[in-house]
């Protein structure tokens, strides 16, 4: 039992689940493909805040805006306008990014609750505006129809695995792209910020610029996944927008474990499914769901992969010190 | 021990992947409804109110449809349109259901419908009430057998001016599209019969202290009209009291204002309440009084209009499958069939469709009086027969937009 982790266990395992969530899909159940390509979708969100989270260190209850802007831009272009994906893909991010640069001039001033409380307030802004702006956003009432893009390829998107297979994509390139980013001296000096604000401060560093350009990355991201989003559902209201929207992905990213990526994408799988197929069995739901936040909070204060990671950790020094 | 979690890892993925529900129905299986509510959230009674009367249909039957046995599955929408549209795939993909109903929210309606119509699946809207997914936006595949918004409004706007004289009315409704179509409708009779609104208010939907809204009253009116939902229905006639309106103007309603589902938590503050609906509990028929007490002796209170719908629904599904021989997986011949029940005797009266597909059936006149203790909406006027385009023509009606915050416009604000 004091047997070492071999090395490398934690990247094989992450190798594997990559793998089967590439091989396997074709072969699950019509439903559970579409809770996945959900869970990759809401991955991709809780990356794009785990930079907000987990790397700036700030606490945003604004990111479903973003999500919103995105599907919006879709919802609008895609059945007004007849506008392909590309036109839609490239408006969604470019608008979601733009909407994180303003805000951000507003929301960066502040830090802990203030910042908490802000992008608060600037997120209901946007669930106002599409719940308002009624001959933009047909309101309350959404924007129904539509239609599953067309990328000009052989195979048409309206079917549940081809769909997946292109969220998948969506989601392998935004953690490719967020990992670049991480890893880079600016991701770096992110940490550092997060770490000690002042002192990097007097290193000579333009603290508030990276802030900046970080809020900004998130912004884009998550307009990126309000783009699959609005694609997949057919759909796009100001329900989703709503604050209850931040505050689960607020919680993926916890549950997950911040600062790590691969955790958010973890916590959006796991709430996705638990939210979804456990309302099946019973409608006692919210209460499991309340069950393992408490449990992740008691337990697992930095999330699972962070809890994971400190396991592996131990395991390693008991073994040296055992040798 | 590294190893092992991964091989444990690996095989609960394989048995997820495996978790692949029985498929190919044969003649003699089951006829599965599948039925979407919201069990959980602000609106989880309105919830129980609608599964409790499709179960009571269903138990009343023997769970039998055309000589097939039924099996209902409930899937919790939670209110939201993107959950109900997840929980649609599952009953449609997974649970291969035949048939489906159900839904609370207007928005819920709009954004299942395109995807009911892609799955090609029957769905019997019994409360979704949107005015265009009947008129402007209509859905192959969505049968609606309950209501518009503006079908009980238009008749009432008139009668208002006709027989209770009052001439300038201040709506007051709840901002989002379910309002704006009810008080349109309401409007556009209103003052197409002399009337004049002079003044519109609309606080947001989940409203909780009404008092900015009371102040702002015109005391010149005749009388107010609310459209209030939910929890709003169950505070709005107290504050309307304590506000000192109630003795002054006159308080008419939308007829969930005065729903049965909120009528035992309010007290005498509601009494004198008029609102127009298809459905009243106190409605004096055999068919209805039998079903009233068996309700109650059921699940303890008064149906609201939201079992009632779904209880007919019940009754509905099964009429359309009798029809065709029980041979529900010919699915056009069950939509078919579908479009053409007629219930001559539903709890809420004669009911069939118009053809766009929205019901054709009664609208009540009703009033909130107090008998032996309990609050009760007294039927005092019955239109026989209203369409949701009342005395319009139909062309001309679809030629106007749908109602909303601005339209018809207040002209005498």
């Amino acid at each position: 039992m004091r047997r070492a982790l071999p090395p490398g266990t934690p990247r094989i395992a992450i190798a594997i689940v990559f793998l089967l969530l590439l091989v396997a899909p074709p072969f699950f159940s019509s439903f559970l493909l579409a809770l996945l390509t959900q869970a990759v979708i809401y991955a991709i969100l809780a990356m794009s805040l785990d930079i907000i989270l987990g790397y700036i260190g700030l606490a945003s209850l604004g990111h479903a805006a973003y999500l919103g802007v995105g599907a919006y831009s879709v919802g609008i272009l895609a059945t007004r306008h007849g506008a392909g994906f590309w036109v839609t893909l490239a408006v969604g991010v470019l608008l979601a990014t733009a909407v994180a640069a303003v805000f951000g001039l507003v929301a960066l001033r502040a830090t802990g609750v203030y910042f908490l409380m802000i992008t608060l307030a600037l997120g209901m802004v946007v669930w106002g505006l599409a719940h308002r702006w009624v001959s933009m956003t047909q309101g309350d009432n959404g924007i129904s129809s539509v239609p599953r893009p067309d990328l000009g390829l052989p195979w048409s998107f309206a079917a549940a695995v081809p769909f997946y297979y292109l969220a998948f994509a969506g989601f392998l390139l935004a953690f490719w792209f967020l990992r670049v980013i991480v890893r880079s001296p600016f991701g770096q000096s992110l940490v550092g910020i997060r770490e000690s604000e002042s002192r990097m401060r007097t290193l000579g560093y333009h603290v508030w610029l990276h802030k900046y350009i970080g809020f900004m990355i998130a912004g884009g991201v998550g307009g990126f996944a309000g783009v699959l989003w609005a694609y997949y559902n057919g759909f796009v209201s100001p329900a989703d927008l709503e604050l209850a929207t931040s505050v689960e992905i607020l919680l993926m990213v916890a549950l997950g474990g911040r600062g790590t990526l691969l955790g958010p994408a973890l916590g959006a799988t796991l709430i996705v499914l638990l939210k979804n197929l456990v309302s099946v069995y019973t409608h006692r739901w919210l209460l499991i769901l309340g069950g393992v936040y408490i449990g992740t909070i008691v337990y697992a204060p930095e999330g699972i992969v962070g809890a994971l990671r400190q396991w592996t950790k131990l395991k390693g020094e008991r073994a040296w010190a055992g040798k | 021990m590294g190893r092992k979690m991964i091989v444990s890892v690996l095989a609960a993925l394989v048995l997820v992947a495996m978790w692949e529900p029985g498929q190919a129905w044969a003649q003699k299986e089951p006829i599965k409804i599948g039925f979407l509510a919201p069990m959980t959230g602000g609106a989880a009674q309105v919830g129980k109110d609608m599964v409790n009367g499709i179960s009571m249909w269903l138990e009343e039957n023997g769970n039998q449809i055309a000589g097939r046995k039924v099996e209902l599955i409930v899937e919790d929408t939670q209110g939201q349109p993107n959950i109900a549209l997840t929980k649609l795939r599952k009953l449609v993909e997974s649970d291969k259901v035949h048939v489906l109903s159900g839904g609370l929210f207007a928005h819920v309606g709009y954004a299942l419908a395109p995807k009911v119509d892609e799955y090609k699946i029957p769905m019997l809207y019994p409360v979704m009430a949107a005015d265009d997914l009947t008129q402007r936006k209509p859905a192959k595949w969505v049968v609606r057998n309950g209501w518009t918004s503006s079908q009980p409004s238009h008749p009432f706007g008139e009668w208002v001016v006709k027989t209770l004289g009052y001439k300038r009315v201040v709506t007051i409704g709840i901002d989002y599209a379910f309002g704006w179509e009810v008080v349109g409708g309401f409007q556009k009779s209103f003052e197409e019969a002399g009337g004049q609104v002079i003044q519109k208010l609309w606080p947001p939907l989940g409203t909780t202290d009404f008092a900015p809204y009371l102040s702002q009253i015109r005391r010149d009116a005749d009388a107010v009209f609310a459209l209030m939902v939910a929890a709003s229905s169950l505070r709005f006639p107290k504050q309307y009291q304590d506000a000192g309106l109630k003795a002054r103007l006159p308080l008419l309603g939308g007829g969930t204002t005065f729903d049965e589902f909120v009528l035992p938590s309010l007290g005498d503050e509601a009494i004198g309440g008029i609102s127009p609906l298809m459905y009243s509990a106190a409605l004096d028929t055999p068919v209805n009084r039998r079903f009233v007490k068996d309700y109650r002796a059921k699940y303890g209170k008064v149906p609201s209009y939201y079992s009632e719908v779904c209880y007919t629904t019940g009754r509905w599904i099964n009429d359309a499958a009798k029809a065709i021989g029980g041979d529900l997986e010919n699915r056009e011949k069950f939509l078919a069939a579908l479009r053409k029940v007629e219930v001559p005797d539903a709890p809420r009266g004669p009911v069939k469709l118009d053809a766009y597909g929205n019901p054709i059936q009664n609208i009540y006149i009703r009033k909130v009086e107090k008998k032996d203790g309990e609050l009760w909406n007294t039927v005092i006027h019955t239109f026989p027969g209203v369409s949701q385009f009342w005395k319009y023509k139909a062309e001309e009606f679809l030629k106007q937009p749908v109602y909303d915050r601005n339209f018809p416009p207040c002209k005498h604000c």
